[in-house]
């Protein structure tokens, strides 16, 4: 696309000029750094997803250059498509803020928070959600809904009671099964995913739903209970799959290769998805042809140890740009 | 005697059927349009008479209408919505009960305007008996040549349908009805892009209520602007009330918008008073999910001015002390009657009825049904209520579809007005259980009938 076909954008008052059609949620991704709105249940790779769980919620100060007035509400960043001359406000606005305290608070209270005997933790984007922006308690004092685990095939645990429904594995069923055998029963905070009378999905590629879920609710069978993820390394590898990439995380303790994944990205998103068979039974170094160890954002608690880190991110809080942009609101707020 | 436009002919025997409804001037407005009119002149029509949508929102049905995107080669649908679930609104079944021709004549003359070639009336799966009552009355009426292939021989075709729905609430959010049409699961879809633009099967789509649809004969058969006189302001023509609670006469009322609300409550012609000589405490004035408003702000606004039943003077004073005209479910209060209990079976039905698709929504209004599930029962705590009102905040505006603020906005206004029965509830716990808090001083500024 030609470049004077791009539009103009400033999120938290860093311009960023981007393609038609994108969401404000890529835009700020495009920035990067701590003006990017957390994303639950938004997934790049999966057609459809996004705007359910709210916690991408951002301020439009200014609908575009044509329509200045602001929008009335605060939107789903992940899936309004951006104007020109828009105007967004993230981290530089209270009410922005304040709401997605509320989400975080709300995603929170039918959770366990069953974390130290939980295989997500470490990896688990509703613990980094929490951490950043959450409140220090909760103010929730009823019984929380559970459920019973499922096994979905050998290979699949699904675990209701920590589900947040952000249907990221429904769309990956959807999108990268042929059958439809993985929805949604009941309504409401009944809700719950199914595979339809436990049926187990039966495809090369039904792992991937483990690597979608941003909470412990899926599972690795061949990997549960084995080991924290801090405590093993993940390394660069790859083999001649016949049916997918073959490009994939290994994760080592000692000489033993715990689990296979694909490679997620600072996001927390798959950069390719794999097939079944790498993932479950090709645990054996010989197997693969080792890379190099794997980047791991420098935030991670899976990187407090060792290995490469990526780059720190360029905007944090402290970027003049964004300090001399959002001054009244970053004064406001000390105000306040 | 106010004029009456839907309900005219109410009272007829046996005027659900064709015959008898064309006697009474039935399928005038079908001729009319049909023979004399472009469909630009249906809307342009419909746009002069200022009729605003009766399902709740208010949204003006002509404008709706010209919004509706006109892709060449591309089929465009009506869609009425018949899944009237709202607690305290029940006028559209009255309506489709007794006249189910005023609804098929509506919905031949709008998807004519339209250029809708297919039509649907998608209704709430409980009202099984109306959705034969709408059949048979489509059988007739394609008998007779208004329905069907070259509808009196002017060479426009229209197929109309009746839907049966599933019984859920949430399938009367317009994305999430035709979400259900298509067969899938009835989630709301995330907007934009609107169903003017990408609807039914992705086509231009138009969803009106039962009402706003009926309305299109009368506005054709007497003009826009003599629909246009009655009312007031931008609140134009005669509207379905739907009268419930502690009435004399509980029923469906058509008035004429502009009515004090006043003389609908206390009037022989409409609700006749409260029943049992009691005293009025408070009305939900549009169906559950408006705010509730104590008996001194709904008979008078804040200013001091009588409340009018009309979308401006109900909203009056915003949310602070004003409430909404919505679908015209009203339910009246008398002394006896628990607020904390209502607003908590307010929630219930929410809670029960969010579709869980986004948080918020899914998980507040459990929270919420817990927290006043305890207060009614006496085990609740003084800081229940900031804490109420602060989860219904959370949940209002940050929701994909507007049922996280219908079951928010019941929840902060009960709060906002009836505080300190709140609070009695918390202090006066094993009392509450078999007492009531009374009228105190949201007391009816009437005298006293008794």
């Amino acid at each position: 696309m030609a470049d004077n076909e791009k539009i103009k954008v400033s999120i938290d008052g860093i311009p960023v000029e981007v393609d038609p059609g994108t969401t404000i949620l890529n835009a700020a991704r495009k920035i990067g750094g701590d003006i990017v709105p957390p994303a639950m249940c938004y997934y790049s790779k999966l057609e459809g997803s996004g705007g359910k769980c709210r916690t991408c919620l951002v301020k439009v100060s200014k609908g575009s250059e044509k329509d200045p007035r602001p929008m009335p509400k605060l939107v789903a960043s992940c899936r309004t498509t951006v104007m020109d001359g828009m105007e967004v406000q993230n981290i530089t606005s209270n009410e922005v803020i304040e709401a997605r305290k509320g989400v975080v608070e709300m995603l929170l209270i039918n959770h366990p928070l069953d974390c130290p005997i939980c295989d997500q933790a470490g990896e688990c984007h509703l613990q980094d959600l929490g951490f950043e922006h959450g409140a220090v308690s909760t103010r929730y004092e009823f019984e929380r809904r559970t459920f019973d685990k499922i096994d979905i095939g050998d290979k699949i645990q699904l675990h209701m009671t920590r589900c947040i429904l952000c249907y990221r594995c429904v769309f990956t069923a959807d999108q990268l099964t042929n059958q439809r055998v993985h929805g949604i029963l009941g309504r409401g905070d009944a809700a719950e995913i199914s595979t339809y009378i436990e049926k187990a999905i039966d495809n090369d590629f039904s792992g991937n739903v483990i690597d979608v879920c941003p909470v412990g609710a899926l599972t690795d069978r061949t990997f549960r209970f084995k080991n924290r993820v801090w405590f093993t390394k993940p390394v660069e590898a790859h083999r001649d799959c016949p049916t997918c990439s073959g490009k994939v995380t290994l994760w080592y303790k000692g000489e033993e290769v715990l689990r296979v994944t694909a490679r997620k990205d600072q996001y927390g998103e798959v950069e390719e998805f794999i097939c079944n068979t790498c993932r479950f039974e090709k645990k054996h170094t010989a197997d693969w042809a080792i890379e190099g160890p794997r980047a791991v954002a420098h935030t991670s608690v899976i990187s407090s140890n060792h290995y490469e880190n990526l780059k720190p991110l360029q905007v944090i809080k402290e970027n003049p740009t964004l300090k001399e942009a959002n001054k009244y609101q970053f004064e406001r707020s000390v105000r306040l | 005697m106010a004029r009456k436009l839907l309900l005219e002919h109410i009272n007829v025997p046996q005027i659900n059927t064709l015959a008898v409804y064309r006697e009474k001037g039935g399928y005038r407005a079908v001729e009319k349009a049909i023979k004399n009119m472009s469909p630009e002149d249906v809307v342009e029509e419909v746009k002069k008479s200022g009729l605003r949508g009766r399902g709740g929102a208010g949204f003006p049905t002509g404008m709706k209408w010209s919004f509706l995107a006109k892709p060449e080669g591309v089929p465009r649908y009506l869609v009425c919505n018949a899944d009237e679930s709202e607690p305290g609104t029940f006028k559209d079944r009255y309506l489709m009960t007794h006249i189910p021709h005023a609804l098929i004549e509506g919905m031949i003359v709008s998807s004519y305007a339209l250029g809708a070639k297919t039509s649907y009336i998608y209704v709430r799966g409980e009202m099984m008996p109306q959705i034969r009552i709408l059949e048979r009355a489509i059988e007739e009426a394609k008998a007779a040549g208004f329905l069907g292939k070259n509808i009196l021989g002017s060479g426009y075709d229209l197929e109309l349908y009746v839907q049966p729905g599933g019984g859920a609430y949430i399938c009367g959010e317009e994305t999430a009805l035709l979400e259900s049409l298509e067969g899938k699961r009835g989630n709301p879809r995330i907007k934009p892009p609107f169903p003017a633009i990408a609807g039914l099967y992705n086509c231009p789509t138009v969803v009106n209520n039962v009402e706003s649809i009926a309305a299109v004969v009368p506005i054709l058969n007497i003009g826009a602007e003599e629909y246009a006189k009655i009312g007031i302001e931008r609140s134009t023509g005669t509207k379905l009330i739907s009268a419930s609670g502690n009435i004399n006469k509980p029923g469906v009322y058509e008035i004429e918008l502009g009515v004090p609300v006043e003389e609908f409550i206390y009037s022989d012609e409409y609700c006749g008073g409260i029943a049992n000589g009691k005293r009025l405490k408070a009305v939900v004035a549009g169906g559950s999910s408006v705010p509730i408003l104590p008996a001194n702000l709904i008979l008078k606004t804040a200013k001091g001015d009588n409340r009018l039943m009309t979308y401006e003077s109900l909203a009056d004073g915003g949310f602070a002390t004003g409430t909404m005209l919505g679908s015209g479910g009203f339910v009246v209060f008398d002394e006896d009657q628990c607020i904390v209990r209502n607003t908590w079976n307010f929630t219930r039905f929410y809670h029960h009825e969010s579709c869980g698709q986004c948080s918020p929504c899914r998980e507040g209004t459990g929270w919420m049904e817990k927290v006043l599930h305890r207060l009614e029962h006496g085990h609740g705590n003084l800081s229940d209520m900031d804490l109420l009102v602060d989860v219904s905040k959370k949940i209002e505006g940050n929701t994909i579809c507007p049922l996280g603020d219908a079951a928010a906005w019941p929840v902060a206004s009960a709060i906002r007005h009836f505080r300190d029965e709140f609070e009695w509830h918390v202090t006066h716990g094993e009392e509450s259980q078999t007492g009531n808090y009374g009228l105190a001083h949201y007391a009816d500024p009437l005298e006293p009938v008794i």
